[in-house]
């Protein structure tokens, strides 16, 4: 998963903190990871790890206070010329959690949509507007017909197509999904996916797409970071991370999520989160390589244990 | 559903529940009947607007304003709640003897009075008991739902709490009657998952030290493998499925169930779509023929359009509502995905050994 892979966006080294002085709060600490073109990235982590500040911090709502972003290997946080501004707030567009509180409720989906093409006069008259506006909304599976409703008048799931379509109209490089899903029901989340999905095929588009539900991110990324208390402690491709869940934080995590399968569920033990290991290298730890493409937040002395523990994991996958 | 079960503790007959919404008549309970058995873990799953909340709103009374249960009994302590009217019968029930937890503890907690006093209060006014008694009963449960250092934090307000452990304080509360039966409404949506897991564990261990019953209301169905005995699945204001948790997961018979175990995203093989139940639910405002899930439903015969399908009997304890077990009906397969879902389940599990027993 590296080397001759295009980076898209690389974040390099990344603190992000909120407040000054004394009351100083650090959301995010020296977080580096890359985004290759074509992948859905996912960062995962419980409320309040972080990961919607470093999401937001890459369109540019908030400030960083060390590092650097890079997208298509252009500086891309601190302060930019307007025209740079512009490349950015163009190509990298997001989806929102709550598609009821994202959309304005006093305009028509049709303002909904074309709001970006409003802004950055990206239509040729009213005509091609219109048009452009009608194949969003067939793109996402609504009707040209939907155009003069109102947010309200639809269900949620109807709705976060509305905020989809809304940022494919953009013709994006790069999205920002943040937690697209979790205020759909069941039976919509796998359309919405789906639909998502569709995209990422015939426009070649890369997600980073940010979840607190690892069942979710198996299926639907191609690598995952877990991120806790602003550190990201492992990074992996999805599926070598349910098989090797390294990290101690990562695999209470994963046990956390329930499973569909009463069998399962009624046998597991829950294990409480030890932040031993994690506090062991607050300071002098880094991102480091274990296996191919799979790293892990440690420092040096807890290179062997984490090894041992990976060995230990092969072992009991052999004898299965 | 079948007669002469033993310790039923609550039994519905043929509820029916209308909402008057703008002059028009939207029927979100279509003629449900369920017992529940004392100390059973019952889950009701469906999708938002589905009933599920509706349902167990008039085990409690607290039905929106304009909201009436238009048919039905619902049997508790001998006596039928369809009929209470007045709030100061409801008292004798609500909160005493059915307590419910709601999903956002952010909301069910009042904002400017401190956590202690909202736990005493409930202890006054349901148990007569004096103040200082209330606050030594009310630190012991602070205690019993895992609130560290309850003494000190007994006069602290909610916004000085997590939300996690604020759902501990809304349980707190909700126990402090001792309830017989205890409605947790999505008590854990609202949170992280490693928090969710704590409180679901709580939930369990203290229905076991205080003998209350629980109905779980979710649409996580991880969340219902894990604390169901029992699984009734709901669709359009019925239940369409009901059974053991096993025989819901393993083997269930309705093609709603199958749409909504196949649409699991765990379930999910890389580079394929995931299954998805296509359209929408029917809206509750018209009348619905047939089978309400017909127009959704890759299985769907031409009697579903025309008659509503009645319960068959799968075994004992399960049943499903779907013409395909009709004996005339052509023998279908469940989809691949539902038909081996512990294989898969377990494949996906088995990875890692962080799971523990398997």
């Amino acid at each position: 998963m590296s080397g001759n892979k295009e980076v898209l966006v690389e974040v390099k080294n990344v603190d992000i903190t909120f407040g000054s002085g004394k009351k100083i709060f650090r959301a995010v600490t020296n977080a580096s990871f890359n985004i290759y073109k074509g992948e859905t990235f996912a960062l995962v982590g419980e409320s309040g790890s972080g990961k919607t500040t470093i999401a937001r911090a890459i369109i540019r709502l908030n400030n960083t206070s060390a590092g650097e972003i890079l997208f298509k290997g252009k500086k891309i946080n601190g302060k930019l010329s307007k025209e740079d501004r512009t490349w950015v707030q163009r190509n990298i567009q997001m989806i929102f959690q709550d598609p009821a509180a994202s959309l304005n409720e006093r305009a028509t989906i049709d303002y909904c949509i074309s709001e970006g093409l409003y802004n950055f006069h990206l239509y040729k008259d009213e005509a091609d507007r219109q048009r452009k506006v009608d194949d969003a909304l067939n793109a996402v599976g609504l009707l040209p017909e939907h155009k003069s409703r109102y947010p309200h008048e639809f269900s949620g799931g109807q709705r976060q197509r509305v905020g989809i379509a809304r940022a494919m109209i953009m013709e994006p490089e790069f999205i920002i999904a943040d937690e697209p899903i979790s205020a759909l029901d069941v039976s919509i989340r796998a359309q919405v996916l789906n639909l998502m999905n569709k995209f990422k095929d015939e426009r070649g588009l890369t997600y980073m797409f940010i979840a607190h539900d690892l069942s979710v991110v198996r299926y639907f990324a191609d690598r995952i970071a877990v991120i806790h208390n602003g550190r990201i402690v492992e990074v992996a491709p999805a599926l070598d991370l349910f098989r090797y869940p390294i990290h101690p934080y990562t695999q209470s995590l994963l046990q956390a999520v329930p499973m569909p399968d009463p069998k399962i569920e009624k046998a597991k033990q829950l294990k409480v989160y030890d932040n031993s290991v994690e506090e062991e290298s607050a300071d002098d730890g880094a991102l480091t390589e274990i296996i191919p493409g799979h790293y892990i937040f440690m420092n040096e002395k807890q290179r062997s244990g984490f090894e041992a523990k990976l060995k230990e994991m092969k072992e009991l996958e052999k004898n299965q | 559903m079948s007669e002469n079960k033993k310790n039923l503790i609550l039994s519905v007959k043929d509820l029916e529940v209308k909402f008057k919404v703008r002059n028009k008549i939207l029927t979100a309970i279509r003629r449900i009947s369920m017992d529940f058995e004392e100390g059973k873990v019952v889950a009701i799953v469906g999708e938002s607007g589905s009933g599920k909340s509706v349902f167990t709103k008039t085990f409690t009374g607290m039905l929106e304003i304009n909201g009436m249960i238009s048919n039905g009994e619902i049997w508790f302590e001998g006596r039928d709640l369809a009929k209470i009217k007045s709030d100061k019968e409801w008292e004798q029930i609500r909160g005493k003897k059915i307590a419910t937890v709601f999903q956002d503890p952010m909301t069910s907690l009042n904002p400017v009075k401190t956590i202690g006093d909202q736990i005493s209060e409930v202890i006054i006014k349901h148990q007569g008991k004096s103040k200082s008694e209330a606050k030594t009963m009310a630190i012991e449960m602070m205690g019993k739902v895992g609130i560290k250092n309850a003494e000190k934090r007994y006069d602290e307000y909610p916004f000085m709490y997590s939300g996690g452990m604020r759902q501990r304080i809304v349980i707190a509360i909700a126990l402090a009657c001792r309830p017989r039966i205890l409605i947790c409404d999505e008590p854990t949506t609202a949170l992280d998952v490693t928090i969710q897991a704590q409180i679901i564990r709580l939930i369990k261990d203290l229905s076991q030290e205080y003998g209350f019953t629980t109905i779980y209301i979710t649409h996580d169905l991880g969340v219902v493998a894990n604390v169901a005995d029992v699984v009734a699945v709901m669709y359009a204001g019925q239940i369409v499925e009901y059974g053991n948790v096993e025989e819901v997961f393993y083997d269930s018979r309705h093609p709603y169930t199958w749409g909504l175990l196949s649409s699991l995203p765990q379930l999910g093989e890389k580079g394929e779509n995931l299954f998805a139940i296509r359209g929408t639910p029917p809206s509750l405002f018209e009348e619905i023929k047939g089978d309400a899930f017909a127009p959704r439903s890759n299985y769907a015969m031409k009697i579903d359009y025309e008659q509503e399908p009645p319960f068959f009997k799968v075994s004992d304890t399960h049943y499903a509502k779907t013409w395909l077990l009709d004996p005339r009906a052509p023998k279908v397969e469940p989809p691949a995905a539902v038909a081996h879902l512990h294989e898969r389940m377990l494949a996906l599990t088995s990875k890692g050994g962080i799971y523990g027993e398997r």
